[in-house]
């Protein structure tokens, strides 16, 4: 028997590890993006977990719409990265402070 | 029985490939290991009865996401020391972070007993169920609409991601169609007018 809270302590695990990622590797955008994957994967835990326990489909929807916003947002991201490699030879977050306010 | 001890077991391995995920001194071994992350979190999908998006983590995750993450840090030459430089400090904020919402999630899920809801994360379906079959009848009859969004952010992404990576080399020859349109004949042809010569 899977219980609920081993999945949801599972998913919080996932989503900590990530959080500590974005501080660890703070200055790396690709890391960043990752680190954001990762936490979108620890959303989604949740959802499939609650959609099976409640068994309500609905959860699985919304996972599928997630999957899809994260998809689009990875594309976005990388080509933005490639962008800002190309103008600058480096992709580290410190020299992105032209706007610095 | 089988399906918690492979739930536990697969559970130990995300958690190690989603720590070296973030630990990782080459960004190439942070995707491979993110590659693993999936896989593993695929499979636990399946045990809990989410076939289809088990299945669709792979295909479409694995093997359109991360393999563009792939092929862009494999492209980028990334100098890693000099990015890793002045972190070494930071660890000590990261896992007080880490701590602090790992504490906060268990403190939900244990103390909170989460009242009133069923214990079990994988309910018995019942005979005949299939799980892709009730996913598709819900998302084409309840959910057609944010379907149909989803599928114009997809396309919007994708324009998006052409035209911010889309580069002009100097010293093309690129057609211009509506020149190429607007030309008449007596842009391109002189007809002389001569008297004619006598043979040799």
């Amino acid at each position: 028997m899977i219980t609920l809270s081993a999945v949801l302590t599972l998913s919080g695990i996932l989503f900590a590890i990530a959080v500590a990622g974005v501080f660890l590797n703070r200055r790396n955008i690709i890391l960043l993006l990752m680190c954001i994957e990762l936490m979108l994967l620890a959303v989604n835990f949740n959802f499939v977990a609650f959609s099976r326990n409640l068994n309500d489909i609905s959860g699985q929807i919304f996972v599928f719409f997630i999957l899809t916003v994260a998809a689009a947002e990875a594309a976005i991201g990388l080509a933005i990265l490639v962008v800002v490699f190309r103008e600058r030879r480096s992709i580290d977050v410190e020299d992105l402070d032209t706007l610095q306010g | 029985m089988f399906p918690t001890v492979l739930f536990y077991v697969f559970s130990v391995v995300l958690v190690a490939a989603a720590l070296g995920v973030i630990l990782a001194r080459n960004p190439v071994h942070s995707v491979l290991l993110l590659v693993l992350c999936f896989f593993n979190s695929a499979v636990i999908w399946l045990l809990l009865g989410a076939e289809f998006l088990g299945i669709v983590l792979v295909l479409v995750y694995v093997g359109a996401v991360l393999v563009l993450l792939l092929f862009v840090v494999m492209m980028l030459d990334i100098n890693i020391e000099e990015i890793r430089k002045g972190l070494a400090g930071l660890w000590p904020l990261a896992v007080a972070v880490a701590g602090f919402v790992v504490f906060a999630i268990i403190n939900v899920i244990v103390v909170k007993h989460l009242g009133g809801i069923g214990l079990r994360a994988d309910l018995p379906q019942p005979a005949g169920y299939s799980n892709t079959r009730s996913l598709g009848v819900a998302l084409f009859t309840r959910y057609a609409y944010p379907a149909e969004i989803a599928a114009s952010i997809l396309l919007v992404a994708s324009v998006a991601a052409i035209v911010l990576t889309l580069r002009r080399r100097a010293g093309g020859k690129p057609q211009d169609i509506a020149r190429q349109v607007a030309v008449r004949a007596k842009d391109r042809v002189r007809i002389v007018k001569m008297a004619s010569e006598k043979r040799p």
